[in-house]
């Protein structure tokens, strides 16, 4: 066997190496027919139901802006649409977006692979700092990095605290799908004559995929929502122009029909994704259990590799960390309210926590149809929980103010709606997690049950979560830590009176007091390392 | 290897979903405002820490249950908007009279009695009679003592684009203020002269996230002059000590339309049901008391009731020699921003 075919073998999910008896042999060509019968196979009803429930909710802020973009005709909405500037913002989103993700690419890539496959020191310890970026709300990093160095305010000071802050949605993935690949067709590859470099390529990288690919549109759709760090560093782009139309003209139309643009920018994103996916399974289906990988020894590279950890842990956490610290110092403003620090915590907790349940329940049918089903349906319902994700906060709160005042006006800026929100906000983060975790658990376990008469429900909670259960947790983690750092939303549909750890860094800053604010932005970093830390360790 | 089973993650998502549906039980302190209509709700666009100790206040005087819900001043009008006729506010607090013009605009603020009208100055009211200045703050140029003289100081803004400030002169150009003082400066002198004039600013002036990034810029040396809003200089003369304040504040005479001065205001929402508690509400905040507030806490000029602050060293109100301009017909920020991306500027 040619190393390619290793490769390309290890895409079709075949287990190349130690081969298993020729009994194994067959079950696994059983198993791949399986799957491309399930392309045409309907979803049961048991995961349709809950799945549309899902999207529908996802969807409600395009019906917001349907109404808003079309309220003075078609023909304004278009004019808006159609200037020049659209184009120019088209280009300069984009622009950030691809240099945001590539950076995200090669920093979340190359850090799960060093912290779970590698000897490096305190990889532990790593893994759980490299999440913790995801806890700095995207205006703090643009804060600190213009207070240090004012010359990267406009593209390059965006792209550098949009990169710092999310490169962990990339991370968090690929760490644990690296766990989850069977190092025995990597050590096949090696075995075969290809050196390190080259079966990271063609062996362990085409298994990555989906879980990079996933992660990459996360953080392609978070910049394109981002407002925080690009209106701090004056680069414009779609959601600044949304925002300013807000601000300055108090006319929702034009803003509904720039959102409009984001919208079918996301679809094309997200179908762009899809392809990327291509017809690939990546389920371990062999006998017997795969052995956790042999850390790969680093020689003379652990002093680059360590250097590389500490730049990038440095930039994106001790650096804004620092800025904290260093506004508490100068600052005259401190003030230790410890009672509304711990009220604002406790707040905090308890909506995200929320958020996080609600999110990954109504992710959860979408993550598994979207993982194992291949039909256009399918294809929609995944593309939908996705489609109002670009859009900035605000505009997705005012789509649930329109709708919760019409319709739900008992629960208008009642609790709630707040964790509603956020699993509209948040859906994809989830659905990401879960899809990728379906992915890696082999479907043939799931046609086993299901020939031996287990009901779709059955198989659903008896076989497909179970395996799946590290990958749905974490992206509930995940989802908890961006619920937490939540603002525009949070700000305009919390009950009256709560504040969150992120509405009262909000307050601190606006006033100016950032030594007042610094406790507060600490105690959500520190919160957030929770979850982290259970993240990097339940699984190495 | 430990896996978290199914049935773990289930009882997780069931007490994340439980937790805080069982604390909002436990929270509830009843009376909410839907309960009873002797309650008043407040969207504050104005910043918590700058006003909650008067809207405390406030709740005694008016002595029905207050309610504040914070915000940004844009953002809580969009929402109102989006409420309409089941709008929650009773009343709007805005930090500038843009977002109060928005409003008005839609028809959502109920006129005010005349008598709340004529404690404030026509030039700082809502032409409709629906909303009403509270607080004024005026545009000033801060310097450093120590890199430029008193005399040397410009005494228009037209003066700090010439050659001679090239890399002196700092200010923030995303600032809601510096906005509308740049539509000021449109209404009074014109698109043309003002699109000049910015590229002018640009060529010589360093940006600052905001006035108080300035202020500091200033403090600090890095720059001469920074183009700013008074108060948050006074604010931190009342914080660090008059002699450990470093920058000065130069207030421009002959109605230079550097020397702008903005207004946060108050409207009553027709449809919210409270509008006569909101009716005592903007009363009180016209007050002697919330006047003598706004003049001694938050440094800035109280429009009403007769009130003169007693900040020491703060040039009397009607010693400023600001340009006559209709604050409502202030509402082409949208061209401003325009202008602003056209020279580069944000």
């Amino acid at each position: 066997m040619s190393p390619t075919e290793t490769a390309s073998t290890a895409e079709s999910a075949e287990r190349p190496a130690g081969a298993p008896a020729p009994a194994g042999r067959r079950r696994v060509r059983t198993a791949a027919r399986r799957v491309d019968a399930g392309s045409s196979r309907r979803p049961p009803l048991i995961l349709l139901v809950p799945a549309c429930v899902a999207a529908l909710f996802a969807l409600l802020p395009l019906g917001y802006l349907a109404v808003r973009a079309l309220e003075r005709g078609p023909g304004y909405a278009w004019d808006v649409v159609a200037d020049e500037r659209t184009l120019q913002l088209l280009g300069r989103s984009l622009g950030l977006t691809v240099v945001v993700v590539t950076a995200c690419l090669i920093l979340g890539i190359s850090l799960a692979w060093l912290t779970v496959r590698t000897a490096l020191p305190g990889a532990r310890a790593w893994a759980v700092l490299a999440t913790l970026p995801l806890a700095v709300p995207s205006y703090v990093a643009a804060f600190a990095w213009l207070a240090a160095a004012p010359e990267t305010a406009g593209f390059t000071g965006a792209a550098l605290a949009l990169t710092l802050v999310s490169f962990p949605y990339v991370h968090l993935p690929v760490a644990a799908a690296l766990r989850g690949i069977d190092p025995a067709q990597e050590e096949a590859a090696r075995s075969l004559g290809h050196g390190p470099l080259r079966t990271f390529a063609r062996v362990t990288l085409p298994q990555l995929r989906p879980a990079a690919a996933g992660g990459a549109l996360l953080v392609a759709l978070y910049v394109l929502s981002d407002f925080g760090a690009v209106s701090l560093m004056r680069y414009d782009t779609f959601t600044r122009a949304i925002h300013t139309s807000y601000r300055a003209s108090f006319d929702r139309t034009p803003a509904a029909a720039l959102s409009v643009v984001l919208v079918v920018l996301t679809v094309a994103l997200v179908a762009g994704e899809a392809r990327t996916r291509g017809r690939a399974g990546h389920a371990r289906t062999g006998g017997g259990t795969a052995r956790p990988a042999i850390p790969v020894p680093l020689g003379r590279w652990r002093i680059p590799a360590l250097a590389w950890c500490t730049a990038v842990v440095a930039a994106a956490v001790a650096f804004p960390l620092g800025t904290l610290g260093y506004w508490l110092a100068v600052g005259t403003s401190a003030t230790w309210d410890l009672g509304g620090l711990t009220e604002a915590a406790s707040a905090t907790l308890g909506v995200a926590a929320a958020g996080a349940a609600l999110t990954t329940l109504l992710a959860l049918p979408v993550g598994v149809i979207a993982a194992r089903h291949r039909g256009r349906g399918a294809r929609l319902l995944e593309q939908a929980a996705y489609a109002g994700h670009a859009l900035p906060g605000i505009t997705v709160a005012l789509s649930l103010v329109f709708f919760a005042v019409r319709y739900a006006y008992p629960l208008y800026q009642q609790l709630p709606l707040l964790v509603c929100a956020y699993a509209v906000l948040f859906l994809p983060v989830a659905v990401a997690a879960t899809r990728a975790a379906v992915l890696q658990a082999p479907p043939v376990l799931e046609d086993v049950a299901r020939s031996l008469g287990r009901s779709p429900l059955r198989v659903l909670r008896e076989v497909t979560v179970p395996l799946a259960a590290p990958g749905v947790a974490a992206g509930a983690a995940l989802t908890f830590v961006v619920c937490m750092k939540e603002l525009p939303a949070t700000l305009l549909l919390r009950p009256t009176g709560m504040d969150t750890l992120a509405t009262r860094l909000w307050t601190e800053t606006g006033a100016g007091s950032f030594a007042a604010a610094a406790p507060y932005a600490a105690a959500l970093i520190l919160l957030a390392a929770v979850p982290s830390y259970l993240l990097g360790r339940s699984r190495t | 290897m430990r896996r978290p089973s199914a049935r773990r993650i289930t009882a997780l998502l069931t007490a994340g979903l439980l937790l805080p549906a069982l604390a909002a039980c436990g929270s509830d302190k009843g009376g909410s405002a839907d309960g009873g209509d002797s309650a008043l709700v407040i969207y504050s666009g104005r910043n918590e820490k700058l006003v909650k100790p008067i809207l405390d206040k406030l709740e005694k005087a008016v002595g029905s249950k207050v309610e504040v819900r914070y915000g940004d001043s844009a953002e809580l009008a969009a929402q109102i908007l989006e409420e309409g006729d089941r709008t929650k506010a009773g009343l709007f607090f805005s930090q500038d009279a843009g977002a109060l013009g928005a409003l008005s605009k839609e028809g959502m603020l109920a006129k005010l009695p005349q008598s709340s009208l004529d404690e404030v100055d026509p030039a700082y009211r809502g032409n409709a009679g629906d909303w009403v200045g509270l607080s004024g703050r005026v545009r000033v140029i801060a310097y450093n003592p120590d890199k430029v003289a008193e005399e040397k100081v410009p005494d228009s803004v037209h003066d700090v684009v010439k050659p001679e400030w090239k890399g002196k002169v700092g200010f923030a150009p995303t600032n809601a203020s510096f906005q509308t003082f740049v539509t000021g400066m449109r209404v009074l002198e014109g698109d043309d002269a003002t699109r000049e004039w910015l590229k002018g600013l640009k060529a010589n002036g360093t940006t600052y996230a905001n006035n108080l990034a300035t202020l500091d810029a200033v403090e600090a040396g890095e720059v001469e002059l920074g183009l700013v809003n008074h108060y948050y200089w006074y604010e931190r003369v009342a914080e660090k000590g008059a002699d450990k304040v470093n920058a000065k504040l130069h207030f421009l005479p002959g109605k230079d339309p550097g020397a702008l001065i903005n207004v946060a205001g108050v409207g009553i929402l027709k449809d919210s049901g409270q509008t006569e508690t909101a009716q005592k509400a903007v009363d009180y905040l016209l007050s002697k008391e919330a006047q003598t507030y706004f003049a001694d806490t938050t440094k800035e000029y109280p429009l009403a009731a007769g009130v003169t602050s007693s900040v020491e060293g703060l040039p009397a109100f009607d010693s400023l020699q600001s340009p006559d301009i209709d604050l409502g017909k202030l509402e082409s920020l949208q061209e401003t921003l325009a202008m602003l991306q056209e020279v580069g500027l944000v």
